[in-house]
């Protein structure tokens, strides 16, 4: 393991309360980690600095030293070095922590200066708060609750602007809400490399707005939502739709590619409402890509599957159970199993035992797209290294299913078990499934599950727990955040019981099932599910450093240097 | 005691009869021969002359030349540029574009000299957008310094070269603060930048150290070069060396530009004997001594404290008449030198009115960058145009001060104690009129003029 670098650190006085912090932390972080709370809007930790909102103003002092003899200057009241208190106040998101940095947040003048400025970004903000999507998560509601004087003194009439403005197809601006903090601006330009936003006009009658001709379209653009202190920017998707404060936040993973960026997932009632970012500074900062917000509709959508199927004929899930199991025992040693990168960790893992126990070859599916150099990434599975790991497969998958096909040409295969992939879009044709017994277990029907004897209808990511590896090799976790749908039986299960059926036995449950994944998967050592931190835990990658992975770079990923000629 | 003639040194040739803005007449005038000397000496030894010479900035600030320069980044191996501030937008102030108009020569010369003492290799010169026939006067003259050599790639055949550049703004009164002109010099919006840590002598134009003077400084400098900076110090008063370009507007018999040497005459001098006093049958009721946004003075106050004359300290009992026109004195007194721009106002004006205009000046000007500004200079032009064409409250003007008090210190850039100031001022100096104006509107009087 490399030792992460050590940073300096250096002892401010926040408050009286003295913290060592690293050197060169902005004062917001540095009394973040001291407990104290600095309002702002404009600062974010992961764009560039502006200080424009001046809610983070405090007091700053240096202490003193003499300036001919550089001898600090003692204050006899306290036997301590003076205090060179800056008369103005400074902001913290522009003061970076130097030794000996007090700084005051309690004081009059920094009530005084937090008021103001509540005042000043209140009085031409509209009363939209009933009608308003960002209530109960607003910055402003928030701080004015807790910084600002508590009546209006503003007796004029509001500043007039656009009301609903599309800039993009996701993003619908309210300009009278907006109070011209720019992150969304900096984002575009910064983050999405989309320089699309800016504001018109100037003073209080500044407008943001896109450049002439061009839309906020990347696929990035509702991070600005999110990024939004208040409800100028809002989903498309979500606006209306929903109060926050009724919504349950659970941890997710967001399933597009192998970067498995960390999200939240806002659901109310069974419901699924919306999908966020979570911070995670090491895979996604505080970002996700747009494309990663609608994968919560597939929950509901129109080819979801839902009832078990045998012969296309309606069951149930333990008749449909033995009727794979017969198959099975009829074709032993001529099964083939057709695994899954976007199955969860432990669910390749129970795949892995299912083929142990029919003695079946195992192939997976590869998916490929281009990366975007930002957070999707050219692997469009979230767990092909999952399936490394667990040892479902030994080598990188291929995009069609060449050596299963031959295989069932050569009348080697009989029954093939399909998690969840469609083996007519994997390049099998009609004769060759015209030779084999398929059993389907997946949530989303397609060809393959019309034409396949048994059908398992099973869960999306967001209805089980589980966990993905991505690229980097780092275990995640993702927790059920709603109940299956009806007809829908979780994939440990299914698999379980599928060993079940030919006389073998496995552990359908996380957390029994971890303890024998750890004991027999080697990399996985000494995890349980529960004790797996938030952020994820990286894995040793080096056993398959060797292979062509193909993803390219992306925001906190760099490929492995891949040696020139490795395929001929 | 008479009021002290006029000194001119950089107005010399200004509004002479048969002097013209072109090379030729420049030339004829002893023009570039000062550059032509300064060629000749080391650099190092011509940003000590105006280190001695003790010349502050022109531009409002008061800054020291000689100090600005000398915090220049010279090791950071980064090109370092100049750009002349000629966006002289201070309402009040008329100085820079007469040296551009009929003497852009001497500027040019002054910039080649403080280019060469900075080993500067390219000059930008910003000037406002609405002045479009300065900028076409300058570009005429810069192509003739080019073609007699004086400035472009060797210039005068010393194997030093420099350009000058002319940019127009857009007609923002903000691309006048350093950092936000800088800005709009990048082809960005002029929002002024946050200091720490982007100083223009360190984190500049496009990153690279940046000198930024106005343009009456820069041909002081030319002028320093010419004398020496020892001579220039004796110019003037202490720490207020040399001369300086008073512009005089509103209610006095003769407005105009006169130049004197700095602290060397009382703010009574330049109305009363300079200028000619008050317009007939009027009295002075109140007077801005740098530019709108320095705090008003109100004739009948008095001022007392005490000041360093020499090494000693000396009491003083100034009324507004007594006050030099120095930087230090009149930052004594609570307002600025600024701009040099002086605005008169006698006992015809309502000073809510007054300010109503100003305040409608700063809110159409506040960038809009950070809140306090953004928002405060708005509120109090809405509070103030409510008062003048609408309902005015007995407490209006305390509203209107305690908005300024939540800007003034808490913003990027001066234009929140710009906006601010003449709000505070008029309120703590006028407050009765304040408290008084719906009253007087009742009254029939004062009649409302219509409002920008």
């Amino acid at each position: 393991m490399i030792a992460p670098a050590q940073p300096e650190l250096v002892t401010v006085n926040i408050d009286g309360k003295e913290i060592a912090v690293p050197k060169g932390t902005n004062v917001i972080e540095a009394a973040r980690l001291a407990g104290v709370d600095v309002p702002h809007y404009c600062y974010h930790p992961k764009l560039t600095i502006v200080g424009n909102c001046r809610m983070c103003l405090i007091e700053m002092g240096l202490p003193a030293v003499d300036p001919a003899t550089k001898a600090p200057v003692m204050d006899p009241a306290t036997g301590k070095q003076k205090i060179n208190w800056i008369p103005r106040p400074q902001i913290g998101c522009a003061t970076n922590a130097s030794a000996g940095l007090h700084i005051r947040t309690q004081t009059p003048q920094v009530k005084d200066c937090r008021e103001g400025v509540m005042e000043f970004l209140l009085i031409n903000h509209p009363l939209d708060c009933p009608i308003c999507d960002q209530a109960g998560e607003c910055k402003l509601q928030e701080q004015s609750t807790g910084y600002g004087r508590g009546y209006s003194r503003f007796i004029e009439q509001k500043n007039v602007k656009p009301k609903r403005t599309l800039l993009g197809p996701r993003v619908m601006l309210d300009d009278e809400r907006c109070i011209l903090c720019s992150r969304c601006i900096r984002f575009a330009k910064e983050i999405a490399k989309d320089d699309v936003l800016g504001f018109i006009d100037r003073g209080s009658y500044s407008t943001l707005t896109c450049y002439p001709g061009k839309k906020l379209e990347n696929n990035y653009s509702l991070n600005t939502v999110d990024i939004c202190p208040v409800g100028a920017l809002t989903s498309t998707d979500f606006r209306f739709k929903m109060r926050v404060w009724f919504l349950k936040q659970t941890n997710s993973i967001d399933s597009e590619s192998s970067v498995g960026a960390n999200t939240v997932a806002w659901s109310r009632e069974g419901v699924i409402y919306r999908l966020t970012p979570r911070r995670n500074d090491e895979v996604n900062d505080t970002w996700m890509a747009d494309t990663g917000r609608v994968l919560y509709k597939s929950i509901t959508a129109a080819d979801r599957l839902t009832a078990v199927k045998v012969n296309g004929a309606d069951s149930a899930l333990d008749l449909a159970i033995n009727a794979a199991g017969e198959l099975f025992k009829s074709s032993a040693g001529a099964v083939a199993i057709v695994g899954s990168g976007r199955s969860s960790v432990e669910e390749q893992f129970l795949t892995k035992q299912l083929a142990t126990a029919l003695s079946a070859a195992t192939h997976l599916v590869s998916r490929v797209g281009p990366g975007d150099k930002i957070l999707v990434s050219a692997d469009r599975n979230p767990n092909v290294r999952g399936a490394l790991v667990t040892g479902l497969i030994s080598a990188l998958p291929a995009a069609q299913l060449n050596a299963l096909g031959a295989a069932i040409d050569a009348g080697k295969v009989k029954t093939v078990v399909s998690v969840g992939e469609d083996l007519f879009a994997a390049g099998l044709n009609a004769t060759q499934l015209a030779k084999i017994a398929v059993v389907y277990l997946g949530p989303q029907a397609n060809a393959t599950s019309e034409g396949a004897k048994v059908v398992l209808p099973t869960l999306t990511v967001f209805e089980k727990s589980g966990t993905f590896v991505n690229q980097q090799f780092r275990l995640q976790k993702f927790l059920k955040v709603v109940p299956g749908v009806s007809g829908a039986t979780d994939d440990l299960v299914v698999l379980s019981k599928l060993v079940a059926a030919i006389g073998g036995a496995v552990p359908s449950d996380l957390n029994p099932l971890w303890k024998v994944l750890a004991a027999e998967v080697p990399a996985l050592g000494t995890v349980t599910f529960a004790n797996l931190p938030e952020t994820g835990l990286l894995l040793d990658g080096t056993p398959w450093a060797a292979l062509p992975f193909v993803e390219g770079e992306t925001l906190h990923f760099k490929p492995a240097a891949q040696p020139a000629a490795v395929t001929a | 005691m008479p009021a002290p003639a006029q000194h001119r040194i950089i107005f010399q040739h200004i509004d002479e009869p048969g002097y013209t803005n072109d090379l030729a007449c420049y030339v004829q005038h002893g023009g570039y021969e000062v550059m032509k000397r300064a060629y000749a000496r080391p650099p190092a030894e011509l940003v000590d002359e105006v280190k001695k010479s003790g010349l502050r900035g022109r531009g409002g600030a008061g800054f020291p030349c000689g100090v600005k320069w000398s915090l220049l980044d010279r090791k950071s191996g980064k090109p370092i540029y100049l750009v002349v501030n000629a966006d002289e937008s201070e309402p009040g102030t008329f100085k820079d574009r007469y040296i551009m108009h009929q003497d852009p020569h001497q500027l040019i010369e002054g910039i080649m000299i403080t280019c060469f003492a900075n080993s500067v290799k390219q000059a930008y010169i910003y000037i406002r957008g609405e002045f479009p026939h300065g900028a076409r006067i300058l570009e005429k003259a810069i192509a003739e310094a080019r073609a007699a050599n004086f400035v472009g790639p060797n210039v005068l055949g010393s194997g030093y070269g420099c350009e000058i550049y002319v940019h127009r703004g857009a007609g923002a009164y903000i691309c006048g603060e350093e950092t936000g002109l800088i800005e709009s010099l990048e082809g960005k919006r002029p929002y002024p930048r946050i200091k720490p840590p982007y100083f223009p002598a360190v984190l500049g134009l496009y990153q690279c150290p940046t000198i930024v003077n106005n343009v009456e400084t820069l041909c002081h400098v030319k002028y320093i070069a010419d004398v020496g900076g020892e001579a220039f110090a004796k110019i003037g008063t202490p720490n207020n060396t040399g001369t300086r370009i008073l512009c005089v507007s509103g209610h006095v018999q003769k407005p105009g530009y006169y130049e004197f040497e700095v602290g060397k005459i009382t703010m009574g001098q330049l109305l009363n004997e300079v200028c000619g006093g008050p317009l007939p049958g009027r009295t002075f009721k109140a007077v801005i001594p740098g530019g709108s946004s320095a705090k008003i003075l109100k004739f009948g106050e008095r001022f007392k404290g005490k000041r360093k004359v020499g090494a000693e300290m000396v009491d003083y009992d100034w009324a507004v008449e007594d006050v030099p026109m120095d930087f230090d004195s009149l930052g004594m007194i609570g307002t600025m030198g600024g701009s040099g721009g002086v605005i008169v106002m006698d006992d015809t004006v309502n000073m809510v009115e007054a300010l109503a205009n100003i305040n409608a000046f700063y809110a159409h000007e506040s960038c809009g960058q950070c809140t306090p500004c953004r928002e405060g200079s708005l509120w109090m032009k809405k509070i103030s145009a409510r008062m003048v064409h609408g309902d005015a409250r007995p407490e209006d003007g305390q509203l209107l001060k305690s908005v300024a008090d939540q800007i003034a210190g808490r913003t990027i850039c001066a234009f929140g104690e710009a906006c601010a100031w003449p709000t505070q001022s008029y309120v703590a100096k006028f407050g009765d009129e304040f408290k008084g104006y719906a009253e007087a509107k009742k009254a029939g009087k004062p009649a409302a003029t219509t409002l920008v």
